[in-house]
Order: C-alpha cells, then structure tokens, then sequence
C-alpha cells in the first residue's frame, strides 16, 4: 500500500473522532472520541515518518501515546467524581453554568 | 558523534519549579496533615522565587539548552522572548499562589478536603469544616513549570508536552472548590473535554507540519515555508490545526466557549491562575509559533488570523456588556484582551516587545481583580452576582477604591498600565500596517469600557442592599496578591519605561 492509504485513513479517523465529540452525549464516549483523534494523529505521525525517511515521527508518537494515557488518567477522575454526585455521564445533564 | 553540551544554568528554572513539585509530593506523604500548609505555602514561595532569580541570571541569553558540539539541537531555546515571558510567569504565578493559599476569607480555605467524597453528602457538609488538600501547591507548581516550558519550547513535540503539562493539573484545580462543588466539576469536566479536544488537534497539526517539513523544529519549518516540495495543503492544514489548539488556550472567539464557565466554576484563586498565567504562556506560544516558525508562510495564515482577531475584540466586548456576574464579566473581558493581543501575534517582530509588556501588565492588573472577588462574601459563598456589590463604596470604602482602580486599568484609562499597554500595543500595530485591526481594536475598546464603568458607578452611586455582602478583611496573603497587584497597575501607568526597555531588549527570537 502506499502512504496516502494510511493518510486516508488517519483522515478518516479524525474525522469520526471528531464527529463523535459533537454528537455523542455521554462524557466516556466523547472521551473515547478524542482518543481515536489521537490515534489518529500518531498514525499520522508514523506515516510521515517513513515518507520523510526520518526517524523523529515513530519517537513522536511514542510521547503522544505517554501523554495521552496521563489524560486518561486525568480525565477517568475527573468524569468518576460528576458520576459519583450526579449518577449520570451525561454532558447535557452537566448544565448548572448555563448563563 | 560528539558529546552532548547541555547549558545547565539556563534549564535551571524550570528544574527547580518541577523539582519542588516533586518534593511537595513527598510532603504530602512524610510531614503530618496540621503542618503541610505552611511548609507547602513556603516550599512554593521558595521555589517560584528561585525560579525568578534564576530566570533573571539568565538574561541577556541567546542559545539553545542542548547541543552536540557546533550543532544546537532546538527543542528548548532560551533567547529575549523567552525568558522575558518565564520571568512573567514565574511573577505572576508567586503572586497567584498566595491567593491559592489564603485561608482567613473562608475556614480552611477555598479547597475541598477530600476530592473523592460524594459532592453534597454529609461526608461532604462534614468535611466543610477541615482544611483544605494542600495537593494543589505542587498541582500548580507542575502547572507552572509547564508554562515556563511552552514559552521557551523550539520544537512542537516539547511543545505539546509541555502543552499538556500545563494544562492537566489545571483539569484537577478547577474541580477542586469546597463549596458550590457540582459546579466545579462541572467546570472542571467541560475544560477537560475542551482541553483534550483541542490536544488532539495539536497532535494532528504537527503531524501535518512534520510531513510538509520533515522536521518539528521550528525553524525547520520556516525554512520549508519557503523550500519544501510537497504538496502545501499539508501546511495548511496544520498551520489551521495548530491555531485551534493554541487559539483554544489563549480563549479567542469561536474557541472561547469554555472560557466563561470554567471561570465562573472554577475556584476563584485558581482563575486568576488561569487569567494571568495561562494567557501569558499562550500567547507566549502563539508569538514563537508564527514569529520562528511560520514567518514565512505569513501570507498563508494572515487573512483568517486577522478575522480571529477581529472575531475575538468585538465578540468578547459585546458579551461582556450583558454579564450580570463579576467573574463571567471578566471572562468576557478576557477574551476581548485575547483579542488585541492577537494584533501583537498578526504584526510580527516588531510588536513582541509590547505584547510581552501588555501580558504582564494584564496579568497583574486580573489577578488582583480576582483576588477582590474572592474577598467579597456573602456569608462562606462569594457574592458574584453583580446586583450585591452595589453601594459596596459606602460600606467597605477601601476594597471599592482597589476594585475601582483595576476597573479603570481594564478600561484602559490614562496613568494606569492599561492605558500604557495598549497605548503601545495598538502603536506597534498600525507601525506594522495593521490599521484596520487596530480601528476594531479601539472601537472594542470603548465598547468594554462601558461594563467596567457600570461596575464603578454600581460601586459607588447606589444604594447597599440591607443584607450587603462582606468583605473579609484578609490576612497578609491575599492583602499582599492584592497590593502587588494594584502597585503594579499604578506603577506601570506613571513609569513604565522600565519594564518597557526589558521587554524591547527581549524582543528578538534566535535567530537559526
């Protein structure tokens, strides 16, 4: 295959990640989304590597997956402690800063 | 191969910041729970001072922190800019921490104890009562040292760890509150998912960047702006991406949703954190981004920057005039400083100097606005709501003359730093041809002056409600935040061509 497959692809996972953070309503799924995003990107990343013959794209994406996981870890706590108070993931149901 | 040179003094800053946030780390596991304030409160003290000094030892400077014999490798690239703008934050956020640590307003101060007990249980009303987690002082340390990073970085993968680094403790600080503490999650929760999604962007950007260049160096991609063979919609692409993500931080319209909500949710020590920090570390990105690495592709980029920036003046100034809540107000009028500060990024070079001037006079001027807010209270919660400060001149005299003199440094009247500050900046601005910009720029202006003035007459003209809200008389920490503040707002007004002689000397990024 060549390298414009796997950018279609990245592009196309992208773009879904990015459809589902508009669409989706429950915070875990949105989260998911963006975590595709990511991925998407390191696909990227590991794409344009090879394309550009250099080696930094493969390292990048080793940090991109190191810091995604600490957002993980963020973002679990953060969505476990509305949880616990509401009993609902929901993002529409997290409206008490509506102006 | 050659060995690797490493300039030691000049990472200095940002190894103390992130040195004393592990050491606070280790405080929280030895030293018993009654004692952690003070030696918590100290440690951070020291360390951002430290860091000043440090920084401050490092002026003049104009190189790379690594190099392997003649080669400098860029991904972290001390110069002017940079360390005018760590020296910033290192300032502001000295200030901000004792805020983050005044405790006499409410008991125990403005954090919740235990984060992991269910919001509004009795555990919850119980725990009221207890000090606040003293977690938050290495949280905002590490918050910090990212900050310090992202002005300085000369690659975008240091810059997006650093990106992250930043902005992750400050997910954990804004769901931190002890009152209202649904709403602080909440806000917590939208700056989290905002905050990933704009990540994801940046990561998606670079990638774009990389494939177009071959590189993640900054300069490397200038070069390639003018070089490169490959196809420049990849440049464009992630030149697009790459704004969203650092637009997102530095809250320009239409990346600006978050800003009011996590503002208000937020606790209000760690939204001036946010106000004065963040904005400085930003926009200090945005500069290196488009002044290093994308000069020149300036042509690509200008047309949908300028309409941001437009977008950002006139959008945070009309929403700012309905606000009926003092830190939404504010939020809004953060946006619209975003907003000329955006003249500063379009007109390149010459207007680095003053943008670095106007971020450090606003971050000083916001951080005490905010450090007011949190001091008038109705009861244990603050009275945010602009209808209880009315006649606040009447009963608390000295706290309307400090909120009336930030006001009018917002507005930007003469002989305070707002004035100066924008005085200079909008002159960069029509130096480097941006008169249309710089014409929205004033007209915005004006328009924002109006809710700040409303606040002033509010103030002053009308009547206390029976039930007024207090102020707490506060203890030295935020008296000190507050003094700082208004000391630099007056001084940067009357003589400012102190600092503005720094910030001109430390205009120039290294030059590859």
């Amino acid at each position: 295959m060549s390298p414009e497959h796997y950018l279609i692809l990245s592009a196309a996972l992208f773009t879904i990640g990015a459809i589902g953070v508009m669409v989706r309503r429950n915070s875990i799924v949105v989260f998911m989304c963006i975590e595709l995003m990511l991925n998407a990107g390191n696909l990227a990343l590991v794409t344009f590597s090879r394309t550009t013959g250099t080696i930094d794209g493969q390292i990048m994406a080793f940090f991109v997956m190191a810091v995604a996981a600490a957002e993980v870890v963020i973002g679990l706590a953060i969505i476990m402690a509305i949880y616990r108070s509401r009993r609902s993931a929901s993002v529409d149901d997290a409206n008490l800063l509506k102006a | 191969m050659s060995e690797m040179h490493i300039d030691w003094a000049g990472l200095s800053p940002m190894i103390i910041v992130f040195a004393a946030a592990f050491v606070g780390l280790l405080f929280e596991a030895v030293v018993p729970k009654t004692k952690r304030l003070p030696v918590q409160v100290a440690l951070a003290i020291a360390a951002l001072a430290a860091a000043f000094i440090a920084v401050a030892a490092n002026a003049g400077k104009s190189a790379t922190a690594f190099s392997t014999g003649e080669t400098d490798i860029g991904s972290v690239v001390l110069d002017g800019p940079g360390l005018f703008l760590q020296g910033t934050i290192a300032i502001l956020a000295l200030i901000a921490v004792l805020l983050l640590a005044e405790q006499r307003t409410t008991k125990g101060g403005d954090f919740v104890n235990e984060a992991a007990v269910v919001a509004d249980s009795a555990a919850d009303v119980a725990q009221r009562r207890e000090p606040g987690a003293t977690e938050i002082f290495p949280l905002a340390l590490f918050a910090v040292g990212g900050m310090m990073m992202f002005v300085v970085s000369g690659d975008l993968l240091t810059m997006f760890v650093a990106l992250e680094m930043l902005s992750l403790p400050l997910y954990l600080l804004c769901g931190l509150a002890k009152r209202r503490r649904l709403i602080s999650q909440e806000a917590a929760l939208k700056y989290f998912l905002l905050g990933a999604f704009a990540s994801a962007f940046f990561v998606y950007g670079m990638a774009m960047l990389y494939g177009f260049a071959g590189t993640i160096d900054l300069n490397g991609i200038n070069q390639a702006g003018i070089s490169s063979g490959e196809p420049r919609i990849l440049l464009y692409i992630g030149v697009g991406m790459l704004a969203v993500a650092l637009l997102f931080k530095a809250a320009a319209v239409p990346f600006h949703m978050w800003t009011p909500d996590v503002y208000t949710g937020a606790p209000t020590p760690v939204t001036a954190l946010m106000a004065g920090c963040v904005k400085v570390a930003a926009f200090g990105g945005l500069l290196r981004v488009f002044n290093v690495g994308l000069e020149s592709s300036a042509w690509d980029w200008h047309m949908i920057l300028t309409v941001i920036a437009i977008a950002t003046m006139i959008g945070g100034a009309f929403f700012a005039v309905t606000q009926r809540n003092i830190k939404r107000l504010l939020a809004y009028s953060s946006i619209a400083n975003a907003g000329y500060l955006l003249i500063g990024v379009i007109a390149l070079g010459d207007a680095v100097g003053q943008t670095m001037f106007y971020l450090a006079a606003y971050g000083f001027t916001v951080i005490a606005a905010f450090a007011v807010v949190s001091l008038v209270r109705d009861g244990d919660n603050e009275a945010t709501d602009l209808s209880r400060w009315a006649g606040l001149g009447k009963n608390s005299p000295g706290t309307a003359v400090i909120f009336t003199i930030l006001m009018l440094a917002l507005a930007g009247i003469p002989f305070t730093s707002g004035f100066t500050a924008k005085f200079g900046l909008f002159s960069a601005g029509v130096e480097a041809g941006e008169v249309g910009l710089v014409v929205v720029g004033v007209i915005s202006s004006a328009i924002l002056a109006f809710p700040y003035l409303r606040v002033v007459v509010l103030l002053w003209l009308n009547e206390p409600a029976p039930d007024a809200p207090t102020v707490n008389l506060p203890s030295p920490m935020a008296g000190t935040v507050v003094a700082a503040g208004v000391a630099a707002t007056i001084l940067l007004g009357v003589a400012p061509g102190f600092l503005l002689d720094i910030a001109s000397q430390a205009s120039t990024y290294m030059a590859n």
